[in-house]
């Protein structure tokens, strides 16, 4: 199959392109810059129309992956990059030749902050998802899927905090502030949490695009089905990274008040003239509830559909971690 | 004859499609108008025809919408029709009030114009109850089946009418309360548990809106006939008498015990009339009975639509349950509490003879039940082969339920009569066990017997031990973790099968000599001719038996047999130091020691074979329902043979007679219908004996669901059958954790748990959605004291949860109980003891475990969510 790849300068789209290749797919990859991918590379925005309509051009399926992903920032960049990406990729994929289009998305767009234990993939909504990202990636996910019709069809998979050696979102920001001691553990710590390998991430997108037929026009949430406390989990992170592990605990609410300060902060940064504007905060809302409340889901219906499990364990997954953090040393 | 609907849009859970008017005459021929609830003409329009009619017949104040989820879960060929009565809901007003007669004609002729022909079954609640068996008794030909709920046919003489009717039916306050004011029509709905939602009130409320609506509230009420001189007592009393006319009509009864109006008393008063009525009582509800509990509908519908099913009795040896006085010269009973006592056989069936007269003439007759609150001793095995005796039913609770769970369940049982020590008779009092006291102090014995001497007894009421099998023997108690206990009924011939079994089991013969520390057992010590001595000891507190007092009791008859319960042995253990030699040299006699009631670890009987040599071990496996299943010696175990190392705790072999199977789980932690006895299988343990209960007492539903297949017990554990067909226990089904690959039973895996080192015990839990729950491993760290209880001990907890301490567990003892456990696990949690039952001290309570962890791992509001406010057994905690 001639399969287009976005973003796949980043950890999980790597990871999708290089699978896709190893079994033997033609991949493509839609760059902004230069990445030094080992595929055929090309550069453009995915808003960008007639760069999006040479990339697609014979291609017959599309794995999106390209996305502002932040937790601050102001809307307009996430509007640009997470919705008018999509809507242009999704309008072009349609006229093309592309068969298959796998939107991939986050559990994020459908849930407001509450504790989630077993749960499913709600539909996303945009009123609902809290913060600039889920909110773009919600109105993103709509687009894609209803543009679900027999001549392309559309799967929107949502992994949930995606992980792995090299990962610079997740992995990179609590090594960073662990190693800086500023890494608290919100509230008790005893929080479950689920996570996905990198690689049982990428295996279950490749699984979408080959599953179409059966997966199409839903949102399918994946994870490692290994929920831990979070606490529990940061301690493991940081042992594999061979950092500290955090000892500070931070109560939930008084972490929930902290984020809320801390965007106010930001936002006055952003209009007052002289305060020099803060980029990297410490902590926000979001963050304080995504790192404070439960998050873990039903797989059976995923791994059903898909036909798909992780090939590789949580704590297969640290040991590799563990083994990259020391080569890098 | 339809017209349009007279019901206001938008009443919660009300098709406005059932709604319909029609014309008919009432009892004096002049033309009414009624409003009935009735899915007739959709059946009919859907082509389905009619093959039974229900009939449903609401009280006062509420009106057809009380009947509104009968109509939804109505199954395919039932009409259901749900009345309003003249004056009441959305019928007319009439003129003058109706009185009882003159609404059963009214109701007659409303089926008749309703042309409802073919079998019907009657459903009605309060004075919907006499109207509708009033109609019942006039329409036998089409009578199938009555279900009644919280209703009465008849005011028990000399009794008082209900506090709130009674107030009410003064007449300035009667038409204040029930016409002017909406008072009583709103107190209707004010009573249920948990409150009703504000809509559904308003919708009880609705059709009474003005006074002008609320006359025939106000003369429904006023139409209670309390005395002879009411016009409709001639009616009601007729109705009443007329019930045994019904006697070859199925009957259901379904029950609010907390109905501050129609109490028990009145549900006891239709039991005595319909006496082969199927009873399913709801303790907590009220009035509404189908309003506090909705499942009662479904509950009604599976009674409608099932068949009796006919279980042939096991055939079995029957022990004769009373005193085998063979050898009157034999001790029967040596006290060694108190004061001591010491009886013969020939005494002890003199005595019970006696005071079975004396019973008698306190008005004690054949098939009435008869608490005991008697400690065990010679008083209590002379009352219960008393009872026996007159072929009345022994109700007997266990002191260990707590005060308050022994009156729940004593009241749920309605006693006809208490026998009690003088001190129980606070707690009759205070919790409200109905039936005649007859105190039973020391010299009462003796006084009873002395009124028994000139009573005239024929020869039939002093029955014969083998006569009537299948009469109620007696009522026993679950101490289930949630809810009040459960009764538990016996028939003498279940009891007589569950001695003859006891005896066989063990090779207890005639002369045999055993101490009792363990009251159910030794209670049967009479009808199998042993002698039993009762140590010195708090008989309802099973740890208050020492070495010593064992010891003792040992010598006071020469005993080889000990029956005592796990918490019993457990102190005998802790107290040795305290023995003589003498004493030492006593327990080198026994050679059985029998411990039942809860699970024992190995380790306690390894050491308590130290004490007693010569005594094999045998903790029978089984529970109030069925008692016992199986037995082994759990010392005779070989950790090093791989058969005897499989998942769970190995009880032994069925014994002769019980037939053990497994119904697999399914995904969703329920058991399969299918029984297999496939080596293996992880399912429910379901078990078929001569001696398994007859039934759950007044709870039709519960024993439904537990006897599957019909004349099966399901037990409610679970476990599997070896290849050598020995019964292995894995765990109680409702703690079964129903992961997305499969379900967990949690004993094995607590077993594995608790072989890492550092970890002294360890309770394996479920938390999410049933299907998709994470195994959550709860260990007790070695060297963890049990914190105080009190405030302080609580504010400490807090502190430290601050910290974190829950997650204390190190990350290499964590990973070595990830890795023996054997299954994915989401957490491991520390605790410094887990909540354990009060009356075994023993069973771990892990439904209190599961919501503990669920609000740490998910948050208060999610425990909330999956936990709600059920009310459960007290706990307390581990040692």
């Amino acid at each position: 199959m001639r399969v287009l790849v976005t973003g796949a300068s980043g950890m999980l789209g790597r990871a999708v392109a290089d699978t896709l290749a190893g079994r033997g797919d033609e991949v493509t990859v839609l760059q902004r810059r230069p990445s030094g991918s080992p595929y055929r590379e090309l550069l453009g925005d995915v808003a960008d129309e007639s760069a999006v309509t040479r990339a697609l051009a014979g291609q017959e399926g599309v794995v999106h992956l390209a996305a502002k992903v932040d937790v601050v920032g102001p809307w307009e960049g996430y509007r640009r990059a997470n919705i008018e990406g999509t809507r242009t990729l999704v309008e072009g994929a349609c006229r093309g030749s592309v068969q298959r289009f796998v939107q991939v998305s986050s559990p994020s767009v459908a849930h407001a902050g509450s504790s989630l234990a077993g749960a499913g993939a709600e539909p996303a909504d945009p009123d609902r998802a809290r913060g600039n990202y889920a909110r773009s990636k919600a109105s993103a996910e709509l687009i894609a899927l209803g543009a679900d019709s027999d001549d392309l069809v559309v799967t929107a998979v949502r992994p949930h905090l995606v992980w792995g050696p090299g990962d610079t979102q997740l992995i990179g920001r609590i090594l960073e502030r662990a190693r800086a001691g500023r890494l608290p553990v919100l509230g008790r710590g005893t929080s479950l949490v689920d996570t996905t390998y990198v690689t049982n991430a990428a295996d279950a997108i490749v699984a979408a695009l080959d599953r179409a037929d059966v997966a199409r026009g839903r949102a399918l949430v994946v994870t490692n089905g290994e929920p831990r406390p979070i606490g529990e989990l940061m301690r493991d992170i940081c042992v594999a990274g061979g950092v500290p592990a955090p000892r500070l605990h931070i109560p939930a609410r008084v972490a929930w008040a902290a984020g809320a300060a801390v965007e106010g902060a930001m936002a006055l940064s952003h209009v007052l003239p002289g305060v020099p504007e803060i980029t990297e905060p410490p902590l926000t809302r979001f963050l304080a509830e995504q790192l404070s409340t439960a998050h873990w889901f039903d797989q059976r219906h995923t791994r059903r559909v898909l036909d798909w499990t992780p090939r590789v364990t949580l704590d297969e997954g640290l040991e590799l971690l563990a083994a990259s953090a020391s080569r890098n040393q | 004859m339809t017209a349009g609907s007279p019901l206001p849009r938008g009443l919660p859970g009300v098709d406005p499609a059932w709604s319909r008017t029609l014309e008919a005459p009432d009892a004096e021929g002049t033309p009414r108008t009624w409003h009935v609830l009735d899915n007739g003409p959709q059946l009919a329009a859907a082509g389905v025809p009619t093959e039974q009619t229900l009939l449903c017949v609401h009280g006062n104040p509420t009106w057809s919408y009380l009947w509104r989820r009968v109509l939804e879960s109505a199954p395919p060929g039932w009409r259901v029709v749900a009345v309003d009565q003249l004056g009441m809901g959305y019928s007319q007003r009439t003129e003058t009030p109706r009185s009882l007669p003159q609404r059963v004609e009214d109701l007659s002729r409303l089926t008749t114009a309703l042309g409802i022909d073919g079998p019907v079954a009657i459903l009605a609640h309060d004075w919907g109850g006499p109207i509708s068996l009033g109609w019942a008794l006039a329409h036998r030909e089409q009578l199938a089946r009555v279900v009644l709920t919280n209703t009465a046919v008849h005011q028990p003489a000399g009794s008082p009418l209900p506090g709130a009717i009674a107030a009410a039916r003064t007449p300035p306050l009667l038409d204040l309360v029930t016409r002017r004011t909406p008072g009583f029509v709103r107190a209707a709905t004010a009573t249920c548990r948990p409150a009703l939602p504000t809509p559904v009130r308003d919708a009880f409320a609705a059709p009474y809106s003005s006074p002008a609506r609320r006359t025939a509230v106000r003369d429904f009420v006023a139409d209670i006939p309390v005395s002879a001189s009411h016009p409709s007592h001639a009616a009601l009393t007729a109705i009443a008498e007329g019930l045994d006319a019904l006697a070859d009509v199925p009957a259901l009864m379904v029950w609010g015990l907390s109905d501050p109006v129609f109490s028990g008393r009145y549900l006891a008063d239709l039991q005595r009339r319909l006496p082969h009525a199927d009873v399913h009582t709801y303790p907590d509800a009220s009035h509404l009975v189908l309003e506090d509990r909705p499942e009662g509908v479904s509950l009604i519908w599976d009674w409608l639509t099932s068949r009796p099913t006919e279980v042939a009795a096991a055939s079995a040896e029957v022990v004769p349950i009373q005193v085998d006085a063979t050898v009157p010269g034999r001790t029967a009973i040596v006290e060694l509490t108190g004061e001591g006592g010491h009886i013969t056989f020939g005494a002890l069936a003199e005595r019970v003879d006696g005071l079975a007269r004396g019973l008698h003439a306190r008005g004690v007759r054949r098939g009435q039940r008869v608490a005991l609150l008697v400690r065990p001793g010679i008083d209590l095995t002379t009352v219960l082969y008393a009872v026996w005796r007159l072929g009345a039913v022994a109700v007997v609770a266990d002191a260990g339920l707590g005060r308050r769970r022994l009156g729940a369940a004593l009241r749920g049982a309605a006693p006809d009569h208490v026998v009690g020590f003088p001190a129980a008779r606070a707690l009759v009092l205070a919790t409200g066990i109905p039936g005649q006291w007859i105190r039973l102090g020391r010299d009462d014995v003796a006084g009873l017997i002395a009124e028994g001497l000139g009573h005239p007894l024929s020869p039939t009421e002093l029955f014969s031990p083998t006569a009537e099998l299948d009469l109620d023997g007696a009522v026993l108690f679950t101490s289930g973790a949630t809810g009040p206990p459960k009764g538990v009924v016996y028939t003498r011939r279940q009891v007589g099968a569950q001695v003859a079994l006891l005896r066989d089991a063990f090779a207890l013969r005639p002369g045999g000599r055993f101490v009792a520390a363990f009251a159910p057992f030794a209670l049967y010590g009479p009808a199998l001719g042993l002698t039993s001595a009762v140590p010195d000891m708090d008989v309802t507190a099973p740890d208050t038996l020492t070495a010593a007092a064992l010891a003792d009791a040992v010598e006071a008859v020469g005993a080889s047999i000990v029956f005592a319960s796990p918490a019993a042995l457990s102190n005998v253990v802790a107290t040795a130091s305290e023995l003589t030699a003498g004493q030492r040299e006593q327990l080198r006699r026994p050679e059985l020691v029998l411990s039942a009631g809860a699970p024992v670890p190995a380790a306690l009987l390894r050491r308590l074979k130290e004490l007693l040599p010569a005594a094999a071990t045998h903790t029978p496996y089984g529970m109030t329902e069925a008692l016992p299943v199986a037995t082994t010696d759990p010392t005779t175990l070989d950790p090093d043979d791989p058969a005897d190392r499989e998942r769970g705790v190995c009880v032994g072999a069925p014994l002769p007679g019980v037939t053990v199977r497994t119904a697999a789980l399914l995904p969703d932690g329920t058991a399969s219908e299918e029984l297999t006895d496939e080596p293996g299988q992880l399912g429910e343990i379901v078990v078929r004996a001569p001696h398994v209960k007859d039934r759950y007492d007044r709870l039709w539903g519960t024993q439904r669901a537990s006897a599957r297949p019909a004349g099966w017990h399901r037990t409610g554990d679970v476990g599997h059958l070896d290849a050598r067909g020995r019964l292995w226990v894995e765990g109680r089904l409702t703690h079964v954790v129903t992961t997305a690959d499969g379900p967990v039973a949690p004993y094995a895996v607590e077993q594995a748990i608790e072989s890492v080192p550092g970890v002294r015990r360890a309770a394996v839990v479920g938390v999410g959605p049933t299907g998709t729950q994470q195994v959550v491993a709860v260990v007790v760290p070695e060297g963890a004291a049990p914190s105080g209880s009190g405030r302080r001990a609580a504010l400490w907890e807090r502190v430290r949860g601050l910290r974190g301490a829950e997650t204390d567990v190190p990350a290499d003892v964590a990973a070595r109980v990830r890795t023996a456990a054997g299954v994915p696990v989401a957490a491991v949690l520390r605790r410094d003891w887990l909540p354990v039952d009060i009356r075994h001290a023993a069973k771990v309570d892990r439904t209190e475990l599961a919501r503990w962890a669920t609000t740490l791992l998910h948050g208060p509001r999610a425990a909330r969510e999956a936990f709600g406010g059920q009310s459960r057994a007290p706990s307390r905690r581990s040692r």
